[in-house]
Protein backbone atom coordinates (compact mmCIF):
# COMPACT_ATOMS: atom_id res chain seq x y z
CA UNK A 1 0.00 0.00 0.00
CA UNK A 2 1.41 3.43 -0.89
CA UNK A 3 1.68 6.14 1.73
CA UNK A 4 -1.08 8.12 0.04
CA UNK A 5 -3.44 5.14 0.21
CA UNK A 6 -2.55 4.49 3.83
CA UNK A 7 -3.22 8.10 4.68
CA UNK A 8 -6.59 8.04 2.91
CA UNK A 9 -7.51 4.86 4.75
CA UNK A 10 -6.48 6.40 8.06
CA UNK A 11 -8.50 9.58 7.61
CA UNK A 12 -11.58 7.75 6.36
CA UNK A 13 -11.13 5.28 9.21
CA UNK A 14 -11.09 8.04 11.84
CA UNK A 15 -14.31 9.51 10.45
CA UNK A 16 -15.97 6.07 10.36
CA UNK A 17 -14.86 5.47 13.94
CA UNK A 18 -16.43 8.75 15.01
CA UNK A 19 -19.69 7.72 13.32
CA UNK A 20 -19.58 4.36 15.08
CA UNK A 21 -18.89 6.00 18.46
CA UNK A 22 -22.16 7.85 18.18
CA UNK A 23 -24.05 4.56 18.29
CA UNK A 24 -21.88 2.97 20.95
CA UNK A 25 -21.26 5.71 23.48
CA UNK A 26 -23.72 6.79 26.17
CA UNK A 27 -25.43 10.17 25.71
CA UNK A 28 -23.10 11.98 28.12
CA UNK A 29 -20.02 11.07 26.11
CA UNK A 30 -21.70 11.80 22.79
CA UNK A 31 -22.32 15.32 24.07
CA UNK A 32 -18.68 15.60 25.13
CA UNK A 33 -17.48 14.28 21.82
CA UNK A 34 -19.48 16.88 19.89
CA UNK A 35 -17.70 19.56 21.87
CA UNK A 36 -14.33 17.86 21.39
CA UNK A 37 -14.86 17.66 17.64
CA UNK A 38 -15.57 21.38 17.33
CA UNK A 39 -12.58 22.26 19.50
CA UNK A 40 -10.44 19.82 17.50
CA UNK A 41 -11.27 21.87 14.39
CA UNK A 42 -9.81 24.85 16.22
CA UNK A 43 -6.72 22.79 17.09
CA UNK A 44 -6.36 21.57 13.49
CA UNK A 45 -6.39 25.15 12.25
CA UNK A 46 -3.73 25.96 14.83
CA UNK A 47 -1.70 22.90 13.87
CA UNK A 48 -1.44 23.97 10.24
CA UNK A 49 0.35 27.13 11.30
CA UNK A 50 2.28 25.85 14.31
CA UNK A 51 2.88 22.19 13.48
CA UNK A 52 3.42 22.44 9.74
CA UNK A 53 4.61 25.99 9.08
CA UNK A 54 6.52 26.44 12.32
CA UNK A 55 4.87 29.72 13.27
CA UNK A 56 3.94 29.94 16.94
CA UNK A 57 0.96 32.27 17.33
CA UNK A 58 -0.31 33.33 20.73
CA UNK A 59 -3.30 35.11 19.27
CA UNK A 60 -5.51 32.48 17.72
CA UNK A 61 -8.36 33.27 20.13
CA UNK A 62 -8.84 36.35 17.96
CA UNK A 63 -9.68 34.19 14.94
CA UNK A 64 -11.86 31.87 17.01
CA UNK A 65 -13.72 34.88 18.40
CA UNK A 66 -13.99 36.47 14.94
CA UNK A 67 -15.87 33.38 13.74
CA UNK A 68 -17.93 33.23 16.89
CA UNK A 69 -19.01 36.87 16.81
CA UNK A 70 -19.26 36.89 13.01
CA UNK A 71 -21.98 34.28 13.42
CA UNK A 72 -23.47 35.41 16.72
CA UNK A 73 -23.80 39.11 15.98
CA UNK A 74 -25.31 38.64 12.54
CA UNK A 75 -27.85 36.19 13.93
CA UNK A 76 -28.61 38.55 16.80
CA UNK A 77 -28.93 41.78 14.89
CA UNK A 78 -29.77 40.81 11.31
CA UNK A 79 -31.73 37.63 11.97
CA UNK A 80 -29.63 35.70 9.48
CA UNK A 81 -30.31 31.98 9.14
CA UNK A 82 -27.60 29.73 10.61
CA UNK A 83 -25.95 28.87 7.27
CA UNK A 84 -25.61 32.48 6.13
CA UNK A 85 -24.48 33.51 9.60
CA UNK A 86 -21.87 30.73 9.54
CA UNK A 87 -20.69 32.16 6.23
CA UNK A 88 -20.35 35.61 7.74
CA UNK A 89 -18.36 34.07 10.62
CA UNK A 90 -15.94 32.62 8.07
CA UNK A 91 -15.66 35.96 6.29
CA UNK A 92 -14.99 37.76 9.57
CA UNK A 93 -12.19 35.28 10.36
CA UNK A 94 -10.83 35.61 6.82
CA UNK A 95 -10.60 39.39 7.00
CA UNK A 96 -9.13 39.43 10.51
CA UNK A 97 -6.53 36.75 9.74
CA UNK A 98 -5.53 38.41 6.47
CA UNK A 99 -4.93 41.74 8.21
CA UNK A 100 -3.17 40.22 11.23
CA UNK A 101 -1.11 37.92 9.01
CA UNK A 102 -0.07 40.74 6.72
CA UNK A 103 1.17 42.81 9.63
CA UNK A 104 2.46 40.13 12.00
CA UNK A 105 4.48 38.29 9.34
CA UNK A 106 6.84 41.23 9.16
CA UNK A 107 8.22 39.74 12.35
CA UNK A 108 9.37 36.23 13.21
CA UNK A 109 10.12 34.07 16.22
CA UNK A 110 9.45 35.63 19.60
CA UNK A 111 8.38 38.92 18.04
CA UNK A 112 5.71 37.05 16.05
CA UNK A 113 4.40 35.52 19.27
CA UNK A 114 4.21 38.90 20.96
CA UNK A 115 2.62 40.69 18.01
CA UNK A 116 -0.08 38.03 17.61
CA UNK A 117 -0.69 38.09 21.36
CA UNK A 118 -1.10 41.87 21.27
CA UNK A 119 -3.51 41.73 18.35
CA UNK A 120 -5.60 39.18 20.22
CA UNK A 121 -5.60 41.33 23.37
CA UNK A 122 -6.66 44.31 21.28
CA UNK A 123 -9.47 42.18 19.86
CA UNK A 124 -10.56 41.10 23.33
CA UNK A 125 -10.61 44.69 24.57
CA UNK A 126 -12.55 45.74 21.49
CA UNK A 127 -15.23 43.19 22.32
CA UNK A 128 -15.42 44.57 25.86
CA UNK A 129 -15.44 48.16 24.64
CA UNK A 130 -18.47 47.51 22.47
CA UNK A 131 -20.16 45.69 25.34
CA UNK A 132 -23.46 47.33 24.50
CA UNK A 133 -23.66 45.13 21.41
CA UNK A 134 -21.41 42.20 22.31
CA UNK A 135 -22.57 41.87 25.93
CA UNK A 136 -18.88 41.72 26.87
CA UNK A 137 -17.82 39.12 29.43
CA UNK A 138 -21.36 38.18 30.13
CA UNK A 139 -21.89 37.19 26.52
CA UNK A 140 -25.20 36.35 24.93
CA UNK A 141 -27.24 33.27 24.32
CA UNK A 142 -28.29 32.26 20.84
CA UNK A 143 -31.86 31.13 21.32
CA UNK A 144 -32.93 27.61 20.57
CA UNK A 145 -35.52 28.83 18.06
CA UNK A 146 -32.81 30.49 15.99
CA UNK A 147 -30.61 27.42 15.88
CA UNK A 148 -32.78 25.53 13.45
CA UNK A 149 -31.32 24.90 10.06
CA UNK A 150 -33.31 23.41 7.17
CA UNK A 151 -35.68 21.74 9.59
CA UNK A 152 -32.88 20.37 11.81
CA UNK A 153 -32.92 21.57 15.38
CA UNK A 154 -29.20 21.86 16.12
CA UNK A 155 -29.89 21.80 19.85
CA UNK A 156 -30.92 18.15 19.68
CA UNK A 157 -28.08 15.78 20.69
CA UNK A 158 -28.23 13.79 17.45
CA UNK A 159 -28.39 16.82 15.17
CA UNK A 160 -25.65 18.50 17.13
CA UNK A 161 -23.36 15.50 16.88
CA UNK A 162 -24.02 15.17 13.15
CA UNK A 163 -23.30 18.85 12.59
CA UNK A 164 -20.10 18.72 14.68
CA UNK A 165 -18.94 15.58 12.89
CA UNK A 166 -19.67 17.14 9.52
CA UNK A 167 -17.66 20.26 10.35
CA UNK A 168 -14.84 18.12 11.71
CA UNK A 169 -14.79 15.76 8.74
CA UNK A 170 -14.64 18.56 6.20
CA UNK A 171 -11.77 20.29 8.01
CA UNK A 172 -9.97 17.01 8.76
CA UNK A 173 -10.06 15.95 5.09
CA UNK A 174 -9.05 19.41 3.99
CA UNK A 175 -6.01 19.41 6.30
CA UNK A 176 -5.05 15.91 5.14
CA UNK A 177 -5.24 17.10 1.56
CA UNK A 178 -3.34 20.35 2.16
CA UNK A 179 -0.41 18.88 4.06
CA UNK A 180 0.22 16.28 1.37
CA UNK A 181 -0.08 18.74 -1.49
CA UNK A 182 2.96 20.56 -2.90
CA UNK A 183 1.78 23.65 -1.00
CA UNK A 184 1.71 21.79 2.31
CA UNK A 185 5.13 20.26 1.65
CA UNK A 186 6.56 23.69 1.01
CA UNK A 187 5.13 24.86 4.35
CA UNK A 188 7.06 22.04 6.01
CA UNK A 189 10.14 23.15 4.08
CA UNK A 190 9.71 26.66 5.49
CA UNK A 191 9.38 25.20 8.99
CA UNK A 192 12.53 23.13 8.55
CA UNK A 193 14.76 25.74 6.92
CA UNK A 194 13.24 29.00 5.78
CA UNK A 195 16.41 30.37 4.18
CA UNK A 196 16.88 27.22 2.10
CA UNK A 197 13.23 27.27 1.02
CA UNK A 198 13.63 30.85 -0.12
CA UNK A 199 16.81 29.99 -2.01
CA UNK A 200 14.98 27.18 -3.78
CA UNK A 201 12.74 29.87 -5.21
CA UNK A 202 9.74 29.60 -2.89
CA UNK A 203 7.93 32.82 -2.06
CA UNK A 204 8.04 32.19 1.68
CA UNK A 205 6.20 35.36 2.69
CA UNK A 206 3.24 34.53 0.48
CA UNK A 207 3.21 30.92 1.64
CA UNK A 208 3.21 31.96 5.28
CA UNK A 209 0.42 34.48 4.71
CA UNK A 210 -1.68 31.78 3.04
CA UNK A 211 -1.02 29.49 5.98
CA UNK A 212 -2.11 32.17 8.48
CA UNK A 213 -5.32 32.76 6.52
CA UNK A 214 -6.25 29.08 6.16
CA UNK A 215 -5.41 28.53 9.82
CA UNK A 216 -7.39 31.61 10.85
CA UNK A 217 -10.46 30.71 8.79
CA UNK A 218 -10.47 27.17 10.18
CA UNK A 219 -10.21 28.54 13.72
CA UNK A 220 -13.05 30.90 12.86
CA UNK A 221 -15.12 27.98 11.57
CA UNK A 222 -14.62 26.32 14.93
CA UNK A 223 -15.66 29.50 16.76
CA UNK A 224 -18.79 29.90 14.62
CA UNK A 225 -19.60 26.21 15.00
CA UNK A 226 -19.15 26.41 18.75
CA UNK A 227 -21.51 29.38 19.07
CA UNK A 228 -24.09 27.75 16.84
CA UNK A 229 -24.03 24.29 18.41
CA UNK A 230 -23.70 25.32 22.03
CA UNK A 231 -25.76 28.48 21.79
CA UNK A 232 -23.44 31.00 23.41
CA UNK A 233 -20.98 33.69 22.43
CA UNK A 234 -18.90 35.57 24.99
CA UNK A 235 -15.68 37.53 25.42
CA UNK A 236 -14.13 34.68 27.47
CA UNK A 237 -13.42 32.93 24.18
CA UNK A 238 -11.27 35.85 23.09
CA UNK A 239 -9.04 35.77 26.15
CA UNK A 240 -5.42 34.66 26.09
CA UNK A 241 -6.45 31.36 27.69
CA UNK A 242 -8.18 30.41 24.47
CA UNK A 243 -5.02 31.19 22.53
CA UNK A 244 -2.98 28.91 24.76
CA UNK A 245 -5.42 25.99 24.70
CA UNK A 246 -5.00 25.04 21.03
CA UNK A 247 -1.23 25.19 21.51
CA UNK A 248 -1.54 22.73 24.42
CA UNK A 249 -3.88 20.43 22.52
CA UNK A 250 -1.55 20.36 19.53
CA UNK A 251 1.57 19.82 21.64
CA UNK A 252 -0.07 16.97 23.52
CA UNK A 253 -1.56 15.32 20.48
CA UNK A 254 1.40 15.79 18.19
CA UNK A 255 2.37 18.90 16.26
CA UNK A 256 2.65 18.42 12.53
CA UNK A 257 0.55 15.25 12.52
CA UNK A 258 -2.97 15.40 11.06
CA UNK A 259 -4.57 13.30 13.80
CA UNK A 260 -2.61 15.04 16.57
CA UNK A 261 -5.13 17.80 17.32
CA UNK A 262 -8.07 15.39 17.72
CA UNK A 263 -6.09 13.15 20.04
CA UNK A 264 -4.75 16.08 22.05
CA UNK A 265 -8.13 17.77 22.42
CA UNK A 266 -9.88 14.57 23.47
CA UNK A 267 -7.07 13.67 25.85
CA UNK A 268 -7.04 17.04 27.58
CA UNK A 269 -10.84 17.18 27.76
CA UNK A 270 -11.12 13.82 29.45
CA UNK A 271 -8.08 14.42 31.61
CA UNK A 272 -9.78 17.44 33.17
CA UNK A 273 -13.18 15.73 33.19
CA UNK A 274 -11.83 12.67 34.96
CA UNK A 275 -9.48 14.38 37.40
CA UNK A 276 -12.16 16.85 38.48
CA UNK A 277 -14.36 13.89 39.43
CA UNK A 278 -11.62 12.72 41.82
CA UNK A 279 -10.42 15.92 43.41
CA UNK A 280 -11.08 19.62 43.39
CA UNK A 281 -7.36 20.10 42.74
CA UNK A 282 -7.91 18.70 39.27
CA UNK A 283 -5.52 21.15 37.64
CA UNK A 284 -2.76 19.64 39.77
CA UNK A 285 -3.46 16.19 38.34
CA UNK A 286 -3.70 17.60 34.85
CA UNK A 287 -0.45 19.48 35.36
CA UNK A 288 1.46 16.39 36.50
CA UNK A 289 0.21 14.38 33.53
CA UNK A 290 1.20 17.17 31.16
CA UNK A 291 4.69 17.33 32.65
CA UNK A 292 5.06 13.56 32.33
CA UNK A 293 3.94 13.67 28.73
CA UNK A 294 6.37 16.41 27.84
CA UNK A 295 9.13 14.38 29.47
CA UNK A 296 8.37 11.03 27.90
CA UNK A 297 6.56 11.94 24.69
CA UNK A 298 7.98 15.33 23.71
CA UNK A 299 6.56 15.01 20.21
CA UNK A 300 3.04 14.45 21.51
CA UNK A 301 1.02 11.26 21.45
CA UNK A 302 0.61 10.99 17.68
CA UNK A 303 4.17 12.25 17.22
CA UNK A 304 5.47 9.35 19.31
CA UNK A 305 3.37 6.89 17.31
CA UNK A 306 4.85 8.30 14.13
CA UNK A 307 8.36 8.09 15.49
CA UNK A 308 8.07 4.55 16.83
CA UNK A 309 5.68 2.72 14.55
CA UNK A 310 4.10 4.59 11.67
CA UNK A 311 6.63 6.85 9.93
CA UNK A 312 4.21 7.50 7.07
CA UNK A 313 1.73 9.46 9.24
CA UNK A 314 1.09 12.71 7.37
CA UNK B 1 32.19 34.32 -31.93
CA UNK B 2 30.84 36.72 -29.36
CA UNK B 3 29.71 34.77 -26.32
CA UNK B 4 26.24 35.40 -24.94
CA UNK B 5 26.40 37.01 -21.52
CA UNK B 6 24.23 35.29 -18.95
CA UNK B 7 25.08 37.48 -16.00
CA UNK B 8 26.69 40.83 -15.55
CA UNK B 9 26.98 43.53 -12.94
CA UNK B 10 27.73 47.22 -13.15
CA UNK B 11 29.03 49.24 -10.23
CA UNK B 12 27.90 46.62 -7.71
CA UNK B 13 28.73 47.86 -4.22
CA UNK B 14 28.02 46.67 -0.70
CA UNK B 15 29.02 48.56 2.39
CA UNK B 16 28.33 47.62 5.98
CA UNK B 17 28.48 50.92 7.79
CA UNK B 18 31.94 52.18 6.96
CA UNK B 19 33.27 48.83 5.75
CA UNK B 20 33.09 48.38 2.01
CA UNK B 21 32.77 44.65 1.31
CA UNK B 22 32.35 45.06 -2.44
CA UNK B 23 33.41 48.18 -4.26
CA UNK B 24 32.04 49.15 -7.66
CA UNK B 25 32.30 45.75 -9.31
CA UNK B 26 31.80 45.39 -13.05
CA UNK B 27 31.64 41.73 -13.88
CA UNK B 28 30.62 39.68 -16.90
CA UNK B 29 29.91 35.97 -17.07
CA UNK B 30 29.53 34.42 -20.53
CA UNK B 31 26.91 31.66 -20.87
CA UNK B 32 28.23 28.11 -20.69
CA UNK B 33 31.43 28.99 -18.88
CA UNK B 34 32.77 27.50 -15.68
CA UNK B 35 34.08 30.49 -13.82
CA UNK B 36 35.92 30.30 -10.53
CA UNK B 37 35.98 33.13 -8.01
CA UNK B 38 39.05 33.00 -5.84
CA UNK B 39 40.65 35.31 -3.33
CA UNK B 40 41.80 35.43 0.28
CA UNK B 41 39.34 35.15 3.15
CA UNK B 42 37.31 38.31 3.54
CA UNK B 43 37.90 39.40 -0.03
CA UNK B 44 34.14 39.76 -0.59
CA UNK B 45 33.40 36.69 -2.71
CA UNK B 46 30.42 35.45 -0.72
CA UNK B 47 29.01 38.96 -0.44
CA UNK B 48 29.32 39.29 -4.18
CA UNK B 49 27.42 36.09 -5.03
CA UNK B 50 24.93 36.90 -2.28
CA UNK B 51 24.11 40.08 -4.15
CA UNK B 52 23.87 38.21 -7.43
CA UNK B 53 21.15 35.90 -6.21
CA UNK B 54 19.43 38.47 -4.01
CA UNK B 55 20.21 37.11 -0.55
CA UNK B 56 22.09 40.28 0.24
CA UNK B 57 20.77 43.61 -0.93
CA UNK B 58 23.23 45.76 -2.81
CA UNK B 59 24.09 49.25 -1.59
CA UNK B 60 24.50 50.40 -5.18
CA UNK B 61 24.85 49.03 -8.67
CA UNK B 62 22.92 46.72 -10.96
CA UNK B 63 22.68 43.00 -11.67
CA UNK B 64 21.62 41.76 -15.10
CA UNK B 65 20.56 38.18 -15.66
CA UNK B 66 20.02 37.06 -19.22
CA UNK B 67 19.91 40.68 -20.36
CA UNK B 68 17.22 41.69 -17.85
CA UNK B 69 17.81 44.02 -14.93
CA UNK B 70 17.04 41.87 -11.88
CA UNK B 71 18.40 44.30 -9.27
CA UNK B 72 14.92 45.01 -7.86
CA UNK B 73 13.82 41.36 -7.70
CA UNK B 74 13.71 39.47 -4.39
CA UNK B 75 15.79 36.30 -4.08
CA UNK B 76 13.02 33.79 -4.79
CA UNK B 77 12.14 35.52 -8.07
CA UNK B 78 15.74 35.51 -9.24
CA UNK B 79 15.98 31.82 -8.36
CA UNK B 80 12.88 31.06 -10.38
CA UNK B 81 14.45 32.76 -13.40
CA UNK B 82 16.98 29.93 -13.44
CA UNK B 83 19.61 30.57 -10.80
CA UNK B 84 20.50 27.88 -8.28
CA UNK B 85 22.56 28.59 -5.19
CA UNK B 86 24.34 26.37 -2.70
CA UNK B 87 25.31 27.79 0.67
CA UNK B 88 28.85 28.02 2.00
CA UNK B 89 27.60 26.48 5.24
CA UNK B 90 25.57 23.42 4.31
CA UNK B 91 21.89 24.25 4.30
CA UNK B 92 19.50 21.36 3.77
CA UNK B 93 16.20 20.25 5.27
CA UNK B 94 17.80 18.09 7.95
CA UNK B 95 14.53 16.72 9.32
CA UNK B 96 13.21 15.52 5.96
CA UNK B 97 14.18 12.57 3.82
CA UNK B 98 16.78 12.92 1.09
CA UNK B 99 14.08 12.20 -1.44
CA UNK B 100 11.92 15.03 -0.06
CA UNK B 101 14.87 17.43 -0.05
CA UNK B 102 15.37 16.94 -3.77
CA UNK B 103 11.62 16.76 -4.47
CA UNK B 104 11.17 20.20 -2.90
CA UNK B 105 13.72 21.58 -5.33
CA UNK B 106 11.99 19.88 -8.28
CA UNK B 107 8.43 20.71 -7.23
CA UNK B 108 8.96 24.45 -7.20
CA UNK B 109 9.38 24.17 -10.96
CA UNK B 110 7.10 21.26 -11.89
CA UNK B 111 4.42 21.77 -9.24
CA UNK B 112 1.70 19.15 -9.16
CA UNK B 113 2.94 16.85 -11.93
CA UNK B 114 3.87 14.07 -9.51
CA UNK B 115 5.01 11.50 -12.09
CA UNK B 116 7.47 13.96 -13.62
CA UNK B 117 8.63 15.03 -10.17
CA UNK B 118 9.36 11.42 -9.20
CA UNK B 119 11.21 10.84 -12.46
CA UNK B 120 13.38 13.92 -12.03
CA UNK B 121 14.15 13.16 -8.37
CA UNK B 122 15.22 9.62 -9.28
CA UNK B 123 17.38 10.94 -12.11
CA UNK B 124 19.15 13.49 -9.90
CA UNK B 125 19.73 11.06 -7.03
CA UNK B 126 21.15 8.56 -9.50
CA UNK B 127 23.47 11.15 -10.92
CA UNK B 128 25.00 12.11 -7.57
CA UNK B 129 24.96 8.54 -6.25
CA UNK B 130 22.46 8.94 -3.41
CA UNK B 131 19.72 6.68 -4.83
CA UNK B 132 20.11 3.93 -2.27
CA UNK B 133 19.74 6.40 0.60
CA UNK B 134 16.65 8.18 -0.72
CA UNK B 135 14.46 7.44 2.30
CA UNK B 136 17.11 8.25 4.89
CA UNK B 137 16.79 11.40 6.99
CA UNK B 138 19.01 14.08 5.47
CA UNK B 139 20.36 15.15 8.86
CA UNK B 140 21.73 11.63 9.41
CA UNK B 141 23.99 11.80 6.36
CA UNK B 142 27.72 12.31 6.72
CA UNK B 143 28.93 15.85 6.17
CA UNK B 144 30.27 15.01 2.72
CA UNK B 145 27.00 13.48 1.64
CA UNK B 146 25.09 16.48 2.95
CA UNK B 147 27.15 18.71 0.69
CA UNK B 148 26.49 16.37 -2.23
CA UNK B 149 22.78 16.52 -1.39
CA UNK B 150 22.83 20.28 -1.50
CA UNK B 151 24.45 20.15 -4.93
CA UNK B 152 21.77 17.64 -5.97
CA UNK B 153 19.11 20.13 -4.90
CA UNK B 154 20.78 22.66 -7.17
CA UNK B 155 20.88 20.23 -10.10
CA UNK B 156 17.22 19.36 -9.54
CA UNK B 157 16.28 22.91 -10.39
CA UNK B 158 17.88 22.57 -13.83
CA UNK B 159 19.43 26.01 -13.43
CA UNK B 160 20.89 28.06 -16.22
CA UNK B 161 23.31 29.57 -13.74
CA UNK B 162 24.59 27.48 -10.85
CA UNK B 163 26.34 29.36 -8.06
CA UNK B 164 28.38 27.17 -5.72
CA UNK B 165 29.84 28.75 -2.60
CA UNK B 166 32.85 26.66 -1.52
CA UNK B 167 31.29 23.33 -2.42
CA UNK B 168 34.34 21.19 -1.62
CA UNK B 169 34.96 22.63 1.83
CA UNK B 170 35.25 19.70 4.23
CA UNK B 171 35.04 17.00 1.55
CA UNK B 172 37.43 14.05 1.50
CA UNK B 173 39.88 13.58 -1.39
CA UNK B 174 37.77 10.95 -3.14
CA UNK B 175 34.65 13.07 -2.76
CA UNK B 176 36.50 16.02 -4.29
CA UNK B 177 37.42 13.89 -7.32
CA UNK B 178 33.74 12.96 -7.72
CA UNK B 179 32.78 16.59 -7.40
CA UNK B 180 35.22 17.61 -10.13
CA UNK B 181 33.77 14.97 -12.43
CA UNK B 182 30.25 16.17 -11.63
CA UNK B 183 31.06 19.80 -12.40
CA UNK B 184 32.74 18.84 -15.65
CA UNK B 185 29.73 16.78 -16.67
CA UNK B 186 27.60 19.90 -16.24
CA UNK B 187 29.56 21.81 -18.85
CA UNK B 188 27.19 22.68 -21.65
CA UNK B 189 24.11 22.32 -19.43
CA UNK B 190 24.62 25.22 -17.11
CA UNK B 191 26.88 28.16 -16.53
CA UNK B 192 28.76 27.68 -13.29
CA UNK B 193 30.08 30.24 -10.89
CA UNK B 194 32.28 28.57 -8.33
CA UNK B 195 33.77 30.08 -5.20
CA UNK B 196 36.62 27.80 -4.30
CA UNK B 197 39.71 27.73 -2.13
CA UNK B 198 41.04 24.39 -3.32
CA UNK B 199 43.33 25.42 -6.18
CA UNK B 200 43.48 21.89 -7.50
CA UNK B 201 39.71 21.96 -8.05
CA UNK B 202 39.92 25.41 -9.60
CA UNK B 203 42.67 24.44 -12.02
CA UNK B 204 40.91 21.25 -13.05
CA UNK B 205 37.46 22.71 -13.61
CA UNK B 206 37.55 26.41 -14.37
CA UNK B 207 37.65 27.89 -17.86
CA UNK B 208 38.23 31.31 -16.45
CA UNK B 209 39.17 32.75 -13.08
CA UNK B 210 38.28 36.01 -11.39
CA UNK B 211 40.36 37.00 -8.38
CA UNK B 212 38.91 39.12 -5.60
CA UNK B 213 40.92 41.09 -3.11
CA UNK B 214 39.75 43.75 -0.65
CA UNK B 215 36.29 43.83 -2.25
CA UNK B 216 37.55 44.51 -5.73
CA UNK B 217 38.46 42.46 -8.77
CA UNK B 218 42.21 42.06 -8.69
CA UNK B 219 42.68 40.03 -11.84
CA UNK B 220 40.81 38.02 -14.45
CA UNK B 221 42.07 35.44 -16.89
CA UNK B 222 42.52 31.83 -17.80
CA UNK B 223 43.95 29.50 -15.15
CA UNK B 224 47.38 29.79 -16.77
CA UNK B 225 47.35 33.56 -16.79
CA UNK B 226 46.21 33.72 -13.18
CA UNK B 227 48.85 31.30 -12.03
CA UNK B 228 51.56 33.51 -13.50
CA UNK B 229 50.05 36.78 -12.29
CA UNK B 230 52.31 38.47 -9.77
CA UNK B 231 49.61 40.56 -8.13
CA UNK B 232 47.62 37.40 -7.41
CA UNK B 233 50.64 35.70 -5.92
CA UNK B 234 51.24 38.72 -3.75
CA UNK B 235 47.64 38.76 -2.53
CA UNK B 236 47.78 35.10 -1.66
CA UNK B 237 51.24 35.09 -0.15
CA UNK B 238 50.64 38.34 1.67
CA UNK B 239 53.68 40.21 0.37
CA UNK B 240 53.25 43.92 -0.13
CA UNK B 241 52.63 44.66 -3.80
CA UNK B 242 54.64 47.85 -3.97
CA UNK B 243 57.54 46.80 -1.85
Amino acid sequence: MTDTRRSQALHAGVILLLIALFFVLPAYHVGNLARILVLAVYAMGYNLLFGYTGLLSLGHALFFAAGMYGLGMTMQFFDLDPATAFGSGLIAALVVSAVVGFLALRTSGVAFMIVTLMFAQAGYLTILYFGEYTRGDEGFVIQQAERVFAGFDLTGPTERYVAALLLFSVCFSLIAYIVQSPFGRSLVAIRENEERAKMLGYDVVRHKLKAVIISGVMSGAAGAGYALLFGYAGATFATVQYSILPLLWVLLGGAGVTIGPLIGTAFMFYLIDYSSSITTAYMLVAGVVLVLLTLFAPQGLAGEIRKRALPWLP
Amino acid sequence: MAAVTILSTTGLTKSYGGVVANNDIDFTLPAGQIMALIGPNGAGKSTFVGMLCGRISATAGKVYFDGEDVSHLPAHKRISLGIAYTFQITSIFAGLSIHENVALAVRRRLGNASAQVEEKVAEVLERVGLSDRAQQRAGDLSYGHQRILEIAMGLAQEPRLFILDEPTQGLAETEIEEFIALVKSLAGEATILLIEHNMDVVMKTADYITVFNFGEILAEGTPMEIRDNEAVQAAYLGTAQDA
